[in-house]
């Protein structure tokens, strides 16, 4: 083991080493390291490219505000994760992690050419550069900056991970396991409240974690956490959940949760479920994230080795590593000290300690001058060097009089910097809590809550472990109270030394007035102060604004290191205090979440429900090709071998003119309309007279909108006096059930109706065609078939094969035809029964695609495709359906606006093309005059267009300026072949008298 | 997601709803006596409030009954919801934030 290696201390298990690659070099941590700890312990400090001047970086953080080490975790080729954080991944036995971003290798990196080339590269230079010629930018600039800028490559095959999710409602929601986060939930725990507590670490305790001199309640803060977490876990109304993050807050006190479960196991079991997504309703949620330290922004301070005070003392007294053997600290604050004296007592040496305040006199200051650390007051950071790792460091003094005195440069392999904590205000933002700037700590903290919700410990300002745990205490106490519980006040005594975290943001003095190119703000995007300032002086005013021009705090950062010192620079440049430049937005999430918790169980055959019909399995066996009609499955057409769609839906049409064929109609939205007041309700609604509809016969129904316009349609059989069987399109059948409900609840509430969806209930089976009659009439009993008894437009109940049955005569095809609704269950049944019955009159089975071109023969309209939403019933010539005796239905008063019988309006029609072997392209668009050039007078389009093999010609419906005032003229549809001469006729093209129909 | 109150099953999560546009648009007695404009506000005049909102939902996936809700627009709390036909609850306007 190395010498970076303490020989004792930290949290890791020694007795438990554990071998990982990094970039296919061999090394060995501990169980309990991370994978940035073990590098480190290794003396490796380079981990990562930089994503815009590819610069070597280094490990800044401990924790999730890490914005360097992103690398790429690999378990198989189809398990590697791109773009993690080194600082968050726990070391298992034979862990695969590379770096990302650099070509041929991290240590040499041909891209470094953008960090010479950086004076070219200013902020938004692609807006700037790539203006020309414009054509270029799509199909030249912006895939080579795409390819050239992408961080991490993602697996090629689908994830074979599973990921769960989970709802859940809780009392009090504690976020975040420090201090206050504990004592929160012991205080909240003991009022008898259901409490959740998650914490993005694998081990509870936040800042306790690296603590070594407190005490809390008299004992080692180790002591106490370890007997905290024993006495919250026995509690059967409290729930841990460790490495789960909150990343997302939402309206009405929902929380986001994300639980990793196995991505820290060697081999995880097989099935178990990778992630998994909570979606907690808390009553009451305490929010104890505590706050990340900002870094200090002087030119080179992103050279591997330059990282957080906070960070090199996690990774002395948790993981027992030291981050180098001789340490620069650069301090803007007092906790920087708590760094200096805990390395120093390690062994590390302090070779200065460069303090840029005037002075610095707290209790950490004092102990480190009497321990002998050199100290350097008003000082501020010239620059550093070193290629691959930080070799020196040059600093001087700020003089009274505002120069800088001459440079010190003093040798060393690690700078520590600390410019102050920043409280961690992301789900409080989220949840659309105020902030608001305190002058005295010079960061934003939390003021009024939106939602019911409180802050403790940390991100909201409270300094000093004692104050912390009661800060903690009270809110766990408070919100189990506002949940309904008996408030169990709890305080709490604890010795630290409690080094204050108070700093400043912005970037450090310089000589000269201009901005240092190197002095990075955000190392993840590579924005420096001189991005900043060229922003600003480009007219940039807006924070927002800059942040998006810049790309400052973007991307994962989300604030969480870059945000104070950007706002710092940017104040400091427009010379207004901060609070006037503003805040940008806290996204979540919080940190990244994988796509695969958020899609959760919805992948593959459950991404969607599939809805079938009672004779799907009979389809499917008999060859059909099938299509999506909203969630379900229909059988378009059977094709037999050799034949394509075109010959399969020919023959099919043939078969129903001229013999008889089946179809599966069970789709058909069916909506019973039952009660005293039922034909009041149908009168109202649909647009045609439902009193004079005897029992026993049905009608074509079409229902309107307010507005005028044709919603739905669909024959209405009168089953009783006081019962219809309403039908509609198979895609209209939930909404024109929301539209009825809606006005039955809403407008008529005193109508005594009951509506009730039947749509599954019943297979219908729909059998077409000349010998329609022929083959039923042997399977049907108690239903006299004549033409006289039963005639079209009737329904009549019985039996067939003895099953219960309401038998429809009706025809969406224009022949003698029947629709058989026999409860679900029997339907396929039922349909191999008439079809067996069917085969010695040469029954064929055909599909909607016929279907189609049946109904299209004789002009029967589908809503949705020859209405668009602004047809009225007479625009597809249908106003013979209305009532007009009637006082009122739902779109009667829109139809008599003027507009609605203007001139002009588009007609249904047909349209013939003088070659009969053209068929138009529906949604073609329709002109009066050949020879047409953009922009063209357009008249109408196309809706329908097929070839039509029992006529021999193609045939197309279209909705056509006065339309019907224009039958025999000759139209142009315009393609990119030429112009398609059309003869406009009327929209019926087969069997115009109906004669079939009443066989 | 929002958490709504429906006034016949209590709290639910805002997937078994749908929302149902502005309430208390009443539709015209008599349609035929209304005047273009009364039936063209009718159909067509909605307010786009920036505070308290009187709005239609309906519990689709679960009792499937339209009613009503106050609803602050600006941080989309929900004040309360009340039954189809009953007048809006009292609720002091928070004003405009």
């Amino acid at each position: 083991m190395s010498t970076w290696r303490t020989p004792d201390g930290g949290r890791i298990d020694r007795s438990r080493p554990l071998s990982f690659t990094f970039d296919g070099r061999r090394l060995t941590g501990f169980a309990g390291d991370t994978l940035a700890s073990a590098l480190l312990a290794n003396g490796v400090h380079l981990v990562g490219r930089s994503f815009k001047y590819h610069r070597p970086r280094g490990v800044v953080g401990a924790g999730t505000e890490e914005p360097n080490a992103v690398v790429r975790i690999v378990r198989d080729s189809l398990r590697s994760t791109p773009n993690v954080r080194a600082t968050e991944v726990e070391l298992y036995d034979g862990l695969v992690a590379e770096s990302q971003h650099r070509w041929p290798s991290l240590s040499f990196d041909v891209g470094a050419i953008n960090d010479a080339l950086s004076r070219f590269l200013p902020a938004g230079f692609y807006y700037k550069t790539f203006m020309w010629p414009r054509s270029a930018w799509h199909r030249v600039y912006e895939p080579s900056i795409r390819a050239a800028a992408g961080l991490g490559q993602v697996p090629s095959g689908p994830d074979p991970d599973r990921y769960g999710q989970r709802f859940a409602h809780c009392d009090v929601l504690v976020v975040g396991s420090g201090p206050a986060g504990l004592a929160a939930a012991l205080a909240a725990a003991a009022s008898g409240a259901r409490v959740l507590v998650c914490d993005e670490q694998p081990e509870f305790g936040g800042s306790l974690l690296e603590e070594r001199a407190a005490t809390i309640e008299g004992q080692p803060a180790a002591n106490w956490l370890a007997e905290t977490l024993g006495a919250l876990g026995r509690q059967s109304n409290v729930t841990l959940l460790p490495r789960t993050t909150a990343f997302g807050y939402f309206p009405h006190n929902l929380i986001g949760l994300n639980e990793r479960l196995t991505d820290h196991l060697a081999a995880p079991a097989a099935g178990a479920p990778r992630e998994r997504l909570w979606q907690v309703r808390a009553r009451e949620v305490v929010l104890a994230t505590g706050a990340i330290e900002r870094p200090l922004v002087f030119p080179g301070n992103d050279r591997p080795g330059v990282m957080l005070a906070s960070a090199a003392r996690t990774y002395l007294n948790r993981y027992g590593v030291r981050i180098g053997s001789r340490v620069v600290i650069v301090a803007g604050c007092d906790a920087a000290y708590e760094a200096a004296l805990d390395l120093h007592a390690a062994g590390v040496g302090i070779v200065a300690i460069a303090d840029i305040r005037a002075a610095a006199d707290g209790p950490a200051p004092t102990a480190a001058r009497a321990a002998g650390l050199p100290i350097t007051a008003q000082a501020t950071v010239l620059g550093t060097r070193g290629r691959l790792r930080v070799r020196s460091i040059s600093f001087g003094r700020v003089t009274a009089d505002g120069n800088i005195r001459p440079a010190t440069t003093v040798a060393c392999d690690a700078v520590l910097m600390s410019g102050g904590y920043t409280p961690t205000v992301h789900l409080f933002s989220q949840s659309l809590g105020k902030l608001a700037f305190d002058a005295e700590q010079q960061v934003f903290l939390p003021r009024t809550s939106a939602q019911r919700e409180r802050c403790a410990g940390a991100c909201r300002g409270v300094e000093g472990l004692a104050a912390v745990l009661n800060d903690g205490g009270a809110a766990g106490s408070a919100a189990a109270s506002a949940a309904g519980h008996a408030a169990v006040p709890m305080r709490f005594s604890a010795v630290a030394r409690d080094a204050s975290v108070r700093g400043t943001s912005g970037a450090l003095r310089q000589p000269g007035d201009d901005p240092p190119s190197k002095a990075f703000v955000d190392f993840q995007n590579d924005v420096t102060t001189k991005d900043l300032s060229l922003a600003a002086r480009e007219g940039f005013e807006s924070i927002e604004h800059i942040k998006r021009y810049t790309t400052t705090g973007m991307a994962s950062d989300q604030g969480k290191t870059a945000g104070m010192n950007a706002l710092g620079i940017v104040a400091a440049g427009f010379q207004r205090p901060i609070p006037e430049v503003g805040l940008t937005t806290f996204r979540m999430p919080y940190t990244p979440v994988t796509f695969g918790a958020f899609a959760g169980y919805a992948r593959g055959d459950l991404f969607d429900p599939v809805r079938t019909t009672p004779t799907h399995d009979w389809a499917r066996e008999h060859g059909a090709v099938f299509e999506d009609v909203g969630l379900w499955k229909r059988a378009r057409y059977f094709p037999r071998p050799g034949e394509d769609m075109h010959a399969a839906v020919a023959r099919e049409c043939r078969a129903v003119r001229g013999h008889c064929g089946i179809f599966d109609a069970s789709t058909l939205g069916k909506i019973e309309v039952v009660g005293e007041d039922a034909a009041t309700f149908m009168n109202r609604l649909y647009v045609n007279n439902w009193s004079g509809l005897a029992v026993g016969r049905s009608r074509y129904g079409i229902l309107l909108r307010d507005d005028g316009f044709v919603y739905d349609d669909g024959v209405v059989a009168r089953l009783a006096d006081d019962r219809f069987h309403v039908t509609t399109t198979t895609g209209g059948a939930a909404r024109v059930l929301g539209m009825m409900e809606d006005y039955l609840q809403t407008e008529w509430p005193q109508l005594e109706v009951w509506l009730t969806s039947t749509t599954e209930q019943w297979a219908v089976i729909a059998v077409q065609g000349p010998r329609a009659r022929d083959v039923i009439g042997g399977l049907v009993s108690d239903v006299d078939l004549s033409a006289a008894a039963m005639p079209h437009m009737s329904v009549a109940r019985g039996r067939i094969c003895g099953v219960p049955m309401m038998l429809f005569r009706v025809s969406f095809t224009g022949e003698l035809g029947y629709e058989i609704n026999v409860p679900a269950d029997y339907g396929q049944a039922v349909w191999e029964a008439v079809y067996a019955a069917g085969q010695s009159h040469k029954m064929t089975p055909y599909g909607t695609e016929a279907m189609h071109v049946l109904r299209a023969e004789k002009g029967y309209i589908i809503v949705g495709q020859e209405t668009d939403g602004t047809a009225t019933p007479d625009d597809v010539g249908l106003s013979w359906a209305i009532g007009t005796a009637k006082p009122d239905f739902v779109g009667k008063r829109a139809l008599a606006r003027p507009a609605m019988q203007a001139p002009g309006r588009k007609q249904l029609v047909g349209l013939l093309t003088q070659d009969p072997a053209i068929v138009l392209e529906e949604g073609a668009q329709v002109v009066a005059t050949s020879g047409q050039v953009p922009p063209m007078q357009l008249i109408g389009h196309v809706t329908s267009s097929y070839a039509s093999a029992v006529l021999g010609h193609s045939i197309a419906l279209a909705m056509i300026a006065d339309g019907r005032r224009r039958i025999g003229e000759t139209l142009y549809v315009p393609m990119p072949g030429g112009d398609i001469p059309v003869t406009v006729s009327a929209p019926v093209f087969y069997d115009p008298k109906g004669a079939r129909l009443n066989g | 997601m929002l958490l709504i109150n429906c006034p016949y099953c209590g709290p639910r999560p805002e997937l078994e709803f749908g929302y149902g546009g502005q309430a208390h648009i009443a539709r015209p007695a008599d349609p035929a006596k209304a005047s273009a404009d009364e039936w063209a506000a009718y159909l067509y005049l909605r307010t786009n409030t920036f505070g308290v909102r009187a709005e239609r939902w309906r519990h689709v996936r679960g009792c499937a009954r339209f009613f009503n809700a106050l609803r602050d627009t600006t941080n989309d709390q929900i004040l309360a919801t009340y039954r189809s036909g009953e007048p809006p609850p009292a609720i002091a306007q928070r004003g405009l934030r």
